[in-house]
């Protein structure tokens, strides 16, 4: 098992190199380059000059790239032209976000996916199953921006039951220990902002969570199907086992192997791509900001945020490989 | 897409056990037996007449302006001049919805065909030669995999700035390693086929195997995805529009971006949402029906 697991953690290297590679000269093939990116319309053959100097941008690109790798290993990604503050600290006050969005979608996903897919996999072409299949259908072709814009125009704007921007009610001046909203609130012990924070996370989690939602339950109704067919549970049915133990012993652990692995992966796409989402709510997490940074060229970032946004998507996708070396014992000895 | 989607295609069609023609043809007749792959046929048909015959059947020109009953904040709604209303800026919705048509077919086939002949090359080239060629290719594949479809889209739309011709080049950059994935995965099952076997016994040569047996064996799941590729493209598409990377001509009647536009004024004309978001899941729905009843069909071992 952990030979399984260092195998696979060591494939990643040459991976995430040529990542960091590619993205390298991606943001120096940039229209104009980093230097006008800074300078705008205001750009001069000398003071751009004086930019690509002080930014090492007039050095060899190789050893540009290799001094820019140096610093990210000791987790310095540069400062932020917008901002002017530190890249790792621009993430590390988006992420939480992030990832707090990230997780209340798939868990409402989850929630939601497993039962429905589960009923519609026992019962084929029952009324469940046919409005699930038609549901998951729609969750997919519907943009996910246009389902924010519904959710918004009718929960917020409409019957105003929950709010549709941001993350905190403007008058909340709670502090932030860890970033993750909610439980800054409940540590803190103002409940009332920790309730205000979630009620926030409420409509951009159900936008987000469509398309897992959609998946989950297509996965768990095909995995449910074939496990019912299968002879061990035609014999467990035969011995006479209740239909409780039957479906929860034989059935549904077999049929969750897909399963879990696509929650992974899921979680994986989600936090590292929640772009739309979080425009559209304005949520202030790490899409909107790598948004930003594209449009104004704030090349640090754009570098960065990349990087860092595939590291966390190929290590959930290592974990998940890992989580299936578990469930699954057959998988470790390929 | 993610690697687990890809995989399930991959497995699907791995082993056709007769020859192209044979599946292909039994394909087709189980497609034709299948009610969701006929809506989603329809639901494609009618979405390519229209592209095709926009001049014809859209009652005014899309950029044309009727100032009559516009004011500031009033958005006329549907009429028995203007079937789905004015826009925001006094434009026959209907007459723009039937060019966005257009737009979207345009973007969808050329991303797609972008995508798919670098992909396909790609994939060819390793699954065809194998050994250090095909670990460059796969290990090139895994990066690109490795940065989420819509950062890179984004990223390549941003790069090359705002065009319809950028969000084209971008979506199909994203089916590039999709499409590369897929095609060496099911050339790689088809070469330990019996029917490989029985060729290089009969002393034919491996280029010819190769491009004559295997190649045209492994093609079921690209044809797959290449239909449920034109659903995405659709939808990305939207997705860059919303973020202000698509044509800089607010003159161009596209969905995804006469959605975005309608943010602004949501709830004073909620109706402007509602047609370019039903004409976008309508044709989005279309080809993923289409798609995946293909799939169904291509599944040998669905096969009677």
């Amino acid at each position: 098992m952990l030979k399984f697991a260092v195998r696979r953690l060591l494939l990643l290297i040459p991976i995430l190199l040529g990542l960091s590679i590619l993205v390298f000269v991606f943001v120096r093939a940039l229209p104009g380059g980093p230097e006008t990116a800074l300078l705008g319309e205001r750009s001069t053959p000398e003071r751009a000059a004086q930019v690509r100097a002080a930014y090492g941008l007039d050095r060899p690109v190789y050893e540009q790239y290799a001094s820019y790798m140096g610093k990210v290993v000791q987790g310095d990604f540069g400062v932020s032209i917008q901002t002017q503050r530190p890249v790792s600290e621009e993430i590390a006050r988006r992420f939480p976000a992030t990832v707090e969005l990230a997780l209340t979608a798939i868990f409402f996903a989850i929630l939601v996916g497993i039962p429905l897919g589960f009923v519609a996999g026992r019962r084929p072409n029952s009324w469940v199953d046919n409005a699930s299949t038609a549901g998951s259908l729609l969750g997919i072709a519907i943009p996910v921006f246009a389902l924010g814009f519904l959710l918004k125009y009718v929960f917020a704007v409409k019957l105003g039951w929950l709010p549709g921007i941001g993350r905190q009610s403007a008058t909340i001046t709670t502090d932030h220990p860890t970033g993750f909203f909610v439980l800054d609130g409940i540590l803190t012990g103002d409940f009332p902002a920790a309730w205000d924070a979630a009620k926030h996370l409420i409509l951009p989690a159900v936008a987000l969570g469509t398309i897992p939602l959609a998946i989950i339950t297509r996965i768990t109704r095909a995995a449910v199907q074939e496990v019912s067919s299968e002879d061990f549970v035609r014999t467990a049915e035969a011995k006479g086992m209740t239909r409780r133990v039957v479906t929860r012993r034989h059935i549904l652990r077999n049929a969750m192997l897909p399963v879990v692995t696509i929650i992974g992966l899921q979680t994986g796409l989600l936090l590292s791509g929640a772009i739309l989402t979080e425009s559209v709510f304005s949520f202030g997490g790490m899409g909107s900001f790598m948004a930003q940074a594209l449009f104004s060229r704030d090349f640090p970032v754009i570098q960065g945020g990349i990087l860092f946004l595939a590291v966390v998507f190929v290590v959930v996708n290592l974990l998940v490989d890992i989580s299936y070396g578990f469930i699954d014992p057959r998988v470790r000895t390929r | 897409m993610s690697i687990n989607q890809l995989e399930a295609v991959e497995t699907a069609v791995a082993h056709p056990e007769e020859a192209a023609g044979g599946l292909a043809r039994d394909a087709v007749r189980r497609l034709l037996r299948s009610p969701t792959a006929i809506v989603g046929m329809v639901l494609i048909a009618i979405f390519v007449f229209v592209a095709v015959f926009a001049p014809v059947l859209a009652p005014y020109s899309p950029t044309d302006i009727d100032l009559t009953d516009l004011r500031p904040g009033v958005f006329p709604g549907p009429s028995a001049e203007h079937l789905l209303g004015l826009d925001q800026l006094g434009r026959d919705e209907l007459s723009r919805i039937i060019y966005g048509a257009r737009y979207s077919l345009l973007i969808g086939i050329v991303s797609l065909s972008m995508g798919a002949l670098v992909g396909i090359s790609l994939g060819l080239v390793a699954g065809a030669f194998g050994g250090w060629v095909d670990s460059v290719v796969m290990r090139l594949v895994d990066i690109m995999l490795a940065i989420p479809s819509l950062l890179l889209a984004i990223g390549i739309a941003a790069l090359l700035g705002r065009s319809l011709t950028s969000v084209m080049i971008a979506i199909a950059v994203v089916n590039v390693p999709i499409f590369a994935r897929l095609l060496r995965g099911s050339m790689l099952a088809q070469r330990q086929s019996d029917y490989a076997l029985a060729a290089r016994s009969l002393g034919v040569t491996r280029s010819r195997i190769v491009l004559r047996h295997v190649f045209p064996n492994s093609l079921a799941p690209v044809i797959v995805q290449g239909t449920l590729a034109l659903a995405t493209a659709i939808i990305e598409a939207a997705g860059l529009a919303y973020l202000g990377l698509g044509s800089p001509d607010p003159s161009v009647p596209e969905w995804g971006r006469m959605l975005a536009e309608t943010n602004s004024f949501l709830a004073s004309a909620p109706l402007l949402a509602l047609w370019p978001g039903l004409a976008i899941v309508l044709s989005v729905m279309g080809f993923y029906l289409v798609g995946e009843a293909l799939r169904e069909a291509l599944d040998p071992k669905l096969r009677r």
